[in-house]
């Protein structure tokens, strides 16, 4: 909490576009109650790239998932900019993810039936100001697969084309759970590669969760958490090119 | 309870609502089954324990006038058993309140005892006391349709005397089960009635004191009706017998009989195409409920059940959904044919009806529709039993799909993504999809065959009320008279225009085909009741041979051109060959028509006419009616409108049920098959469904995916559906095909449109059911499974 403050206070001059106030969100199920998040206060900048650590079961895709306009907490607030999330109902909530959320997750989730280009058109089609769905493609680098179905994909090009189609939109945020927990290190580092190329040329603000404690050298910003909890808030004063991680 | 059973109980109740739509089908099928086997087996053992117990003749002869002494040679015949012999006479009747003519047909009883055969089945009061000749015993249905009791008083015109006769007793009889006028197609209890009247009474009335006019016989076992027919015939002939009749024949037996045959037809029919429709549902929903079952067959055999026990496993949770609808069916068809049951004993009057529906009738429904969902289901229990353990745990591999370049490639250029995965999706399933739309069209072909019966009895009433019958009375003669007879009655108050008709009992042969039927004679110029082709309008009648409606020119196998060799059975009973000049079609009966002063000539006699078409001016009706009853050579008058009116309140009271039932099942049929697909698909796509309202996709972005898909298949099965309709309709009018009737095959456009109307309703609702799913998928459980 502390190191949270000194951060808000001292280095940061970019725009927070996304903040928590006091989160919880407890979890009922029969008789037994699950602290998923426990009063947890965040702030996420404009274009910075923050790696969440955390152990299996520590509450950072519960984080993700509030923040993403998924799943509403228990308590606390939410706010994208100046609006507060924790007010919205569930069709705002889906323009909120329309508009301003990309996601991306540990099995790539792409449609079977639609090819790479008809995947990343699909959001492309509903969204206000996207890119062109080949340009986005592009920036994965995937221009030479884009009419294959995911099928004819391998694991990390099904992931490229995830992430492709989270970025088309143009989302003020992108939210990467696991990106790499299916993936090969090689394939994993493509899929970083990625990732980091969009931070840095659209400045899109990107979180990328992981229990790899070795990605955390690619983040402006390393948050861990446990049992629920903000533990602790790094900044790396340099950030390592997922080329040069090795794990 | 072991750990496989409990999850078979939990399976079930998991998947409670699929189970209870599989179920509703496969008892539609039963349901239907039951109750028209249980219906056929009601009224025929009733009308058999009701022809035993009241002494139901086997041979029938009506003649004009016949000594008494004739019955002892009657006796005499090899095989007859029992000899009755009666007067029965047609009068017409005049009841206090009620303006139009009634005909009474009135039966001796003996003046003691009861009769020998054709007993009365007393309801109330007594049979008539020796000597009174003002007594008499009426039937129960025209009892209750004139509100008349024991006590009450009734006219009769007998032999062109009035008499008031009292009411002593209400009775029914198993001659009478289906109690019709002459003439008639179905009963009218207001306008038509039998009375018993001791045999003394009728005698003096009619004059035939020691003699006799009807004759009834039972034979012994192992008789043929045939041979004692012809016997009988030699006997009688020279007392104006116009020839005896089985009991096959006579007339309320007969249209009993009909009635069982057709429904036994049905009773094969549409069971036959509702099992098989849920066969094919059962075998569709299951193999696709089973495919994702697979994870945890995988489980079940790593755990170290055998193939076996996995199989046994899933045949048990078929049979188990397959008993849900096979109890459910029990239940309902029972209560329908109860029902059904009930109905029919309005028309068809018996003093009991026993409803004991056998027990093979039940379990042949079961076994039937067991076996078919055990037979649908195999493929898909034999793959889940043989799948290798570790790969029926992981997914299945996830589908490929193809680039084709093609028109369709083209085409799905145009369109949105959603509509794009829409398309793929069936285009990846062909097969599946189209055993849907297959699975739709045949729900929608049983609405249409269900509600095209109102088009096709709108069509008879057009056909044979309205188009063939423009007379609005018909006046039947006690007996034949001279032409001058046209020239009075044109004279009666109201009375617009007369036409004369004579009709005689016939015999037709061709070759060794034989039928005994009329010849009905009319004047070239009729109109009021002409020679009526269903497709050719009013035909000619042609004065050198005879019109015979296509039934039975198809029963004689005769075409135009053919003879037929004519017996008359009446006055001097000439014989005669004649050329079939034209072939009609009509819709009920088999009727053959000559010109009227040829079939007079036939008979060797000058212008006789028997029946009279008349058109009325309603305005004076009442006085007609009124001047009618006074004139003592009307036997009969029959009102084209009543006809009408009764023909209509019988069909509505029948046919609506019978199209309610099936038109519900037909609804049971669509929701049954669309609910399931919907929901297995869900349970299929849930996954994907919930990845695009992560992205951002609202709740009516991703129905439009699911329930899109659905809705293209139901617009493929509509216009199949129709054709299914007609294709079955077809094969239910083929099947009703009877001497008495032959159903039209007419399908309106707004009966289409109804079917289409109402499945689509049931689909809709299906549609909203899993609709409700679909706004309760799972977004964050999407993100952390692999699929």
């Amino acid at each position: 909490m502390q190191a949270d403050n000194n951060i808000q206070s001292g280095n940061y001059e970019s725009k927070v576009t996304l903040s928590a106030k006091a989160l919880s969100k407890i979890y009922q199920t029969g008789d037994v109650k699950v602290h998923a998040l426990r009063d947890v206060d965040l702030s996420l900048y404009e274009s910075e790239l923050v790696v969440l650590l955390g152990a299996s079961g520590s509450g950072k895709s519960t984080l993700v998932n509030i923040i993403g306009g998924l799943d509403t907490p228990t308590s606390g607030q939410v706010f994208f900019y100046d609006d507060d999330l924790t007010a919205y109902n569930d069709h705002q909530l889906t323009m909120f993810r329309r508009e301003n959320v990309g996601f991306v997750f540990q099995f790539y989730n792409l449609i079977p039936s639609l090819t790479a280009l008809e995947n990343v058109a699909l959001v492309t089609e509903i969204s206000k100001n996207p890119m062109q769905a080949a340009e986005a493609l592009a920036i994965v680098g995937l221009t030479d697969r884009i009419n294959h179905f995911p099928a004819q994909l391998s694991g990390g090009e099904q992931q490229r084309v995830a992430i492709a189609r989270a970025i088309a939109k143009r989302p003020s945020i992108l939210l990467c759970d696991e990106p790499t927990g299916a993936l090969d290190s090689k394939t994993g580092i493509l899929v970083l590669e990625a990732i980091e190329r969009v931070n840095q040329e659209l400045g899109t603000t990107t979180i990328l969760i992981t229990h790899n404690a070795v990605i955390s050298d690619m983040a402006d910003r390393v948050i861990t958490l446990a049992d629920g909890q903000v533990k602790s808030i790094s900044e790396n004063s340099k950030r390592c090119k997922p080329k040069d991680l090795t794990w | 309870m072991r750990a496989l059973d409990r999850k078979l109980v939990r399976d079930l109740w998991r998947l409670r609502g699929q189970v209870l739509a599989i179920g509703l089908v496969i008892a539609s099928g039963i349901a239907v089954l039951v109750m028209s086997l249980s219906t056929v087996e009601s009224l025929r053992d009733t009308s058999n324990a009701y022809y035993e117990r009241y002494r139901f003749a086997d041979i029938f002869s009506g003649l004009e006038r016949a000594p008494i002494r004739l019955k002892n040679r009657i006796a005499d015949i090899p095989g007859v058993q029992t000899v009755q012999t009666r007067i029965v006479k047609i009068a017409v009747l005049d009841i206090e309140g009620f303006e139009e003519p009634i005909i009474g047909q009135l039966v001796s009883i003996p003046e003691r005892g009861e009769p020998l055969l054709n007993q009365l089945a007393l309801r109330d009061g007594r049979l008539v006391s020796p000597g009174r000749v003002d007594e008499a015993v009426i039937s129960e249905p025209f009892a209750d349709a004139h509100e008349l009791r024991v006590g009450d008083h009734l006219e009769a015109i007998m032999n062109g005397n009035k008499r008031t006769l009292d009411v002593v007793g209400i009775a029914l009889a198993p001659e009478f089960v289906y109690a019709i006028g002459p003439g008639a197609l179905m009963p009218d209890d207001k306008r038509f009635g039998i009375l018993w009247m001791g045999r003394k009474a009728l005698a003096s009335a009619y004059d035939l004191d020691g003699a006799f006019n009807d004759v009834s016989l039972s034979l012994l076992v192992n008789t043929e009706p045939e041979y004692v027919i012809q016997q009988l015939d030699q006997l009688t002939k020279d007392y104006g017998s116009i020839g005896a009749i089985a009991r096959k024949d006579q007339i309320s037996n007969w249209f009993l009989m009909n009635e069982i045959d057709q429904m036994r037809t049905m009773s094969m029919l549409l069971p036959t195409i509702f099992l098989t429709v849920a066969a094919f549902l059962t075998q569709m929903v299951l193999s696709r409920l089973i495919a994702t079952e697979r994870s945890e067959i995988g489980l079940l055999k790593a755990f170290g059940y055998t193939r076996l026990q996995v199989a046994w496993h899933y045949s048990r949770m078929i049979m188990a959904i397959s008993a849900i609808g096979i109890l459910l069916g029990w239940i309902l068809g029972t209560w329908l044919g109860r029902y059904q049951t009930g109905l029919y004993a309005e028309l068809y009057r018996f003093p009991f009806l026993y409803f004991r529906p056998s027990i093979a009738t039940f379990a042949v429904s079961a076994l039937i529709s067991i076996a078919a969902a055990l037979v649908g289901s195999m493929r898909a229990v034999y793959n889940a039993a043989t799948l290798p353990p570790a790969e029926a745990m992981l997914p299945p591999s996830p589908p490929v799909y193809k680039q084709r370049k093609n028109i369709i490639t083209h085409l799905l250029a145009w369109l949105d993504q959603p509509t794009r995965i829409i398309f793929r999706q069936l285009a990846r399933w062909p097969i599946r999809s189209m055993l849907t739309s297959i699975g739709v069209a045949f729900a929608v072909g049983v609405l249409v065959m269900s509600l095209s019966w109102f088009d096709a009895i709108r069509e008879i009433i057009d056909v044979y009320f309205f188009d063939a019958q423009r007379q609005d009375i018909t006046i039947g003669l006690s007996h034949e008279q001279g032409d001058q007879v046209v020239y009075e009655l044109s004279h009666l108050p109201g009375v617009l225009s007369v036409e004369p008709s004579r009709i005689v009992s016939t015999e037709f042969h061709a070759l060794n085909r034989k039928h005994r039927g009329t010849i009905q004679g009319i004047l070239p110029s009729a109109i009021l009741n002409p020679v009526y082709d269903v497709d050719r309008g009013i035909v000619p009648i042609y004065s050198d041979g005879l019109s015979l409606n296509s039934m039975l020119a198809k029963k004689l196998q005769v075409a135009v051109g053919d003879t037929v060799h004519v017996k008359i059975l009446q006055e001097r009973r000439p014989e005669i060959v004649l050329p079939v000049v034209d072939i009609f079609e009509s819709y009920i009966g088999m009727p053959a028509y000559m010109n009227l002063d040829a079939l007079n000539r036939l008979m060797k006699e000058g212008k006789q006419v028997e029946y009279l078409n008349l058109l009325v001016d309603v305005k004076h009706e009442s006085k007609l009616f009124a001047k009618l009853k006074e004139l003592p050579d009307v036997a009969a008058v029959s009102l084209l409108q009543a006809a009408i009116d009764t023909f209509n309140k019988t069909m509505a009271e029948t046919l609506l049920i019978y199209v309610t039932i099936f038109s519900s099942f037909g609804c049971v049929l669509a929701f049954g098959l669309v609910y399931n697909s919907t929901r297995i698909t869900l349970s299929e796509r849930g996954r994907e469904l919930a990845t695009l309202r992560v992205l951002g996709f609202t709740r009516a972005e991703i129905s439009y995916i699911l329930l899109g898909e659905v809705g293209l298949l139901i617009a493929v099965a509509l216009p199949i559906g129709c054709m299914f309709g007609y294709g079955l309709s077809w094969i239910i009018v083929s099947a009703f095909e009877t001497e008495l009737y032959r159903v039209p095959l007419v399908i309106q456009p707004s009966t289409y449109g109804k079917a289409i109307i109402i499945a689509l309703a049931a689909t809709a609702f299906s549609a909203l059911l899993v609709r409700r799913r679909l706004d309760r998928l799972n977004l964050i459980k999407v993100l952390k499974t692999r699929e």
